[in-house]
């Protein structure tokens, strides 16, 4: 009965955090059938008929598939896990069904951790475990003679010393790579730049505080403004979205450095694309990944775990001073059709300026002189977008003036492309680092330029250079700024949101981060044999036996104290010593009719029992507080 | 080794050789005498069959762990797998240091059930929980065993022969507290059960002496005036130690006193011709039982032993006892 509620209650706390992502029906039947158990268990009832459970088990697969079309992947197959537990509680009738049951609990654990790792996460499934364990101990108790409380005593001190063995364990076993293939939607719910840009979609990423990647620079990190991080690059237009059909394949392009390399060490979060982010311009490349000349890195396969790699960059660079024939078309080409007047008011520029270095400070004037605003909520765009902006509503976001920008400079003759990525990020002082997140998301423009080659104009800049120097925040009014980013953070808030994050990166670094490559390079300070897996092999079951052997001889050493009573003391030595002759007290005994006993089964030691048993009455019993003196010098002469 | 070697030699004189129950011979551990403490040499470990499930459960996991590269999945299968570890040390030292003893044993007739009393002393400061006992498959029953005290289980078998029944050997074990280990003892202590021959069914009335019916005799010892004090014999009456002497430090002695005179029988094995032995002893057990109710003097000859006539339990059982082990 009691075991059962504990075993419940662990299966309900386990399966909590996956009615979220899972169909609507499924938390009301969890709790149907739990509560029905339950209510089995507690009148003594007969458990339903196994047709009729059969037939609802089957149905509830049904809906399942009817939902996920699928049983299979990570979704469905946690929802049909859930339900069938649901439906076991009902068929559980033997301790190897409960046994089950516990098991599974456990496993909804480990599924737990597919959705998230985050710190919060894993303090409530530890909690989970514990709570499984207590229902398992109760299996386990059949005399029940423990109570709820000793039994959350007794699961803490398991965790408690499984805990060492668990810290060799997870350091010391050797890590390897994916053993087959993953579901596909192993990885969905990720946030990040997407492979193209229409109007709207970087703002879209602006509300949300997910970090994209944190920054640990070797020397002092680069002004804000400086900060530009590399994306996507964007050649072609259809008139209303940037992408990239096809990526350039050849080498990355020579630049010059005009400024001291910075060293600096990214830690991606998984965004399930293939990009990875550098400071304008790297000089070297992550490992395993390669650019084209529009240097846009790209890792070799969508990047679905968090990333580390080191780079160098130069902030001040001259690149692309040769500009090939087929890009300089494809830096040239507009749709066919539509936006009329954008073309014409370039097409004025290039005919009475002369050079492409004045068009694109005519345009730059433009944004900054018209009236045109930052706004994290233009209105709508029609089917001439380009014109619409520039010429009817003239409030826009970043991805608008780089769209339009770009759009311009195409039209007056100028190459140029739009270049995605984040702008900014925040210091962290109390680790040092630099937190870049979704809301930092940005657009800007690369123009060819003789004799300079490729050179980023930044358009939002002219409209806004509060959104460059001091970041998106300062940028927009208060009122327009998504919850998270409001500027209403007192400094305490706002120190305990670093701190937070500082945790978030050491656990994510060490904890999550702990793969191949980080357990090698961290075992191999400590012994070079270390970083082969016979080394590790070889550590970890040394030390496993090792802290078994400690564990062991402090569970010896550390049995209950008898307490500091010298009367029991002395009449419990007196007992134990009778025991070990085969004559044990019994839990109903009092001391007389043990003595009785013990003298009927010893007489030969009669005389000192009766002496011991009534000194211990005495002085128990007796109501004057006597010396223990006597009795403890009778059970030191006590030798049977 | 040199044990075992003995045993084998013995084997081979004494009995034909079966395979199975030679094996299960061999195995069985050596007799012993009561108090044996479980000391960790006796105590032997191993999953049980939920341990293998959830090994592989865990195997499960830490494939899941390594192909999806989930950290938390590492660190859970491990603590899992440590909770396990540990919990051998658990169930062993539930175990270990146990005192076993042999608790009460009440003769039984033949056709009754024999009890045994297997009483488990805890002479430490660690609670046991859910200690079980199982002879042969059976699953046994189950007791806790607080500090400093000591707790029995009990176990039962039909009685088919008289004389002395020895006990099987047991095995006292624990799944606690996971129930993913199992730790156990197998013990086979001295320790047997007196069973007297079946009463015969019809009750026949008792036969009355030829020489000295209804003549009384001044039989010293009685219940009625106290006469003195005597050394303690091992079957006197506990009612009548002097446990204030005893307290004095003088000794057990048995407080006697004089009774008054009584008829008495003799139930006589010479009396009963014409019958197998088995049948003679059955009978004369019934009378023993009619005699003791009827509080009775009666005395019991058999060949080559014979007790004078007598009343009260304990002659009743010196009596039972001569008859269950009558020619064994």
């Amino acid at each position: 009965m009691n075991k059962l509620a504990w075993l419940l209650a662990a299966l309900f706390l386990a399966i909590a955090p996956h009615l979220t992502h899972m169909p609507l029906w499924v938390g009301p039947l969890c709790l149907v059938l739990g509560a029905w158990r339950f209510s089995v268990e507690r009148r003594h009832a007969r458990l339903p008929n196994k047709w009729l459970l059969l037939l609802l088990a089957a149905t509830a697969t049904a809906g399942v598939f009817s939902h996920y079309l699928t049983v299979f992947g990570r979704d469905a197959g946690v929802a049909l896990l859930v339900v069938m537990i649901a439906f076991k509680l009902m068929e559980m009738k033997s301790l190897r069904d409960t046994m089950v049951v516990i098991f599974l609990s456990y496993f909804l654990v480990i599924t737990g951790f597919l959705y998230s790792q985050s710190i919060p996460t894993a303090l409530y499934l530890l909690l989970v475990v514990l709570i499984t364990t207590v229902s398992m101990i109760g299996y386990s108790d059949v005399k029940d003679g423990l109570a709820a409380q000793p039994r959350l005593r007794l699961a803490g001190v398991l965790l408690v010393q499984a805990v060492p063995l668990m810290l060799v364990l997870f350091v010391l076993f050797p890590r390897v790579g994916p053993l087959w293939g993953l579901p596909k939607d192993a990885h969905t719910g990720m946030t990040g730049l997407s492979d193209s840009m229409s109007p709207g979609a970087i703002s879209q990423l602006i509300s949300s505080e997910a970090v994209a990647f944190r920054v640990d620079f070797d020397g002092p990190p680069p002004q804000r403004g400086g900060r530009y991080w590399r994306g996507p690059v964007l050649w072609d237009f259809d008139g209303r979205t940037w992408s990239t059909h096809r990526p350039l394949d050849d080498a990355p392009a020579q630049f010059t450095p005009q400024s001291a390399a910075l060293h600096y060490t990214v830690t991606l979060e998984a965004h399930d694309q293939r990009w990875l982010f550098a400071l304008e311009l790297p000089v070297t490349l992550p490992p395993g990944s390669r650019a084209g000349s529009d240097f846009q890195i790209l890792a070799q396969a969508p990047v679905r775990q968090r990333l580390r790699y080191s780079l160098a960059s130069h902030t001040q660079y001259r690149f692309g001073l040769e500009l090939g024939e087929k890009e300089r078309q494809r830096a040239l080409r507009l749709p066919a059709g539509g936006n009329v007047r954008s073309i014409e008011l370039a097409r004025s520029w290039r005919d009475t300026l002369k050079s492409p270095h004045a068009i694109v400070n005519q345009a730059l004037a433009m944004f900054r002189d018209d009236t045109f605003f930052y706004t994290l909520n233009p209105p709508l765009l029609g089917q001439q977008a380009v014109d619409d902006f520039l010429f009817n509503t003239r409030r826009g976001f970043c991805e608008h003036y780089a769209s339009s920008f770009v759009f311009l400079m195409r039209a007056a003759g100028v190459p140029a492309r739009v270049v995605t990525g984040y702008q900014g990020g925040e210091i962290n002082p109390l680790g040092d680092y630099l937190i870049v997140r979704q809301s930092d998301a940005h657009a800007w423009a690369e123009v060819w330029l003789a004799q300079q080659g490729w050179v980023r104009v930044d358009p939002t800049a002219a409209v806004s250079p509060a959104r460059i120097e001091s970041g998106i925040a300062a940028a927009l009014p208060n009122t327009e700024l998504p919850f998270a980013l409001a500027q209403l953070d007192p400094t305490w808030l706002k120190r305990a949101r670093l701190s937070w994050d500082l945790l978030n990166n050491n656990w994510n670094q060490w904890v999550l981060g702990y793969g191949q490559e980080r357990q090698s390079r961290f075992l191999s300070r400590f012994h070079a044999m270390l970083a082969s897996w016979q080394g590790m092999a070889v550590a970890m079951v040394t030390s496993v036996a090792a802290l078994l052997l400690l564990i062991a001889l402090w569970m010896l050493w550390h049995a209950p104290q008898r307490g500091k009573d010298p009367v029991r003391a002395a009449y419990l030595t007196f007992c134990s010593r009778l025991a070990h002759r085969g004559i044990a007290r019994l839990p109903q005994e009092g001391p007389a009719d043990f003595a009785l006993r013990a003298m009927r089964l010893r007489p030969d030691l009669a005389a000192q029992i009766d002496l011991i048993t009534q000194l211990y009455i005495s002085l128990r019993y007796g109501g004057q507080r006597g010396d223990a003196g006597e009795l403890k010098r009778a059970v030191r002469r006590f030798r049977p | 080794m040199a044990g075992l070697a003995q045993r084998l030699a013995g084997w081979s004189v004494s009995r034909p050789l079966r395979p199975v129950s030679f094996l299960k011979q061999l195995l069985r551990p050596a007799q012993e005498v009561a108090p044996v403490t479980l000391t960790q040499r006796r105590i032997y470990i191993l999953p049980t069959r939920h341990g293998l499930v959830f090994a592989l459960l865990l195997l499960a996991m830490l494939l899941g762990a390594i192909n999806y590269a989930n950290s938390m999945g590492f660190v859970l299968t491990f603590l899992l797998g440590s909770l396990a570890v540990v919990s051998i040390l658990h169930t062993w030292r539930n175990l270990a240091q146990l005192t076993v003893s042999v608790g009460k044993r009440t003769p039984v007739f033949v056709g009754q059930e024999a009890r045994f009393e297997i009483c488990l002393g805890n002479t430490n400061n660690i609670p046991r929980y859910a200690i079980g006992l199982s002879v042969e498959k059976g699953s046994g029953e189950f007791t806790d065993v607080a500090p400093h005290q000591s707790a029995c289980l009990v176990f039962s078998l039909p009685a088919r022969q008289r004389g002395l029944l020895q006990a099987p050997s047991f095995t006292l074990f624990s799944t606690f507290p996971l129930g993913l280990f199992r730790a156990w003892s197998h013990l086979n202590l001295e320790m047997n059960c007196l069973v007297y021959p079946r009463p015969a069914p019809e009750s026949l009335p008792l036969p009355v002496s030829e020489a000295q019916a209804g003549q009384g005799l001044r039989t010293g010892v009685g219940h009625e005036d106290f006469s003195g004090l005597r050394t303690y014999h091992s079957g006197d009456s506990l009612r009548h130690v002097a446990w204030k002497a005893v307290a004095r430090e003088q000794g057990m002695l048995t407080k006697q006193f004089s009774g008054e005179a009584r008829q008495e029988v003799w139930l006589d094995w010479g009396a009963l011709p014409g019958m197998t032995a088995e049948a003679r002893l059955s009978r004369l057990t019934r009378w023993v039982l009619d005699a003791d109710a009827a509080n009775q003097h009666y005395g019991l000859r058999l060949p080559g032993r014979v007790l004078a006539p007598e009343t009260g339990t304990e002659h009743r059982r010196q009596c039972l006892e001569a008859l269950a082990l009558y020619g064994r």
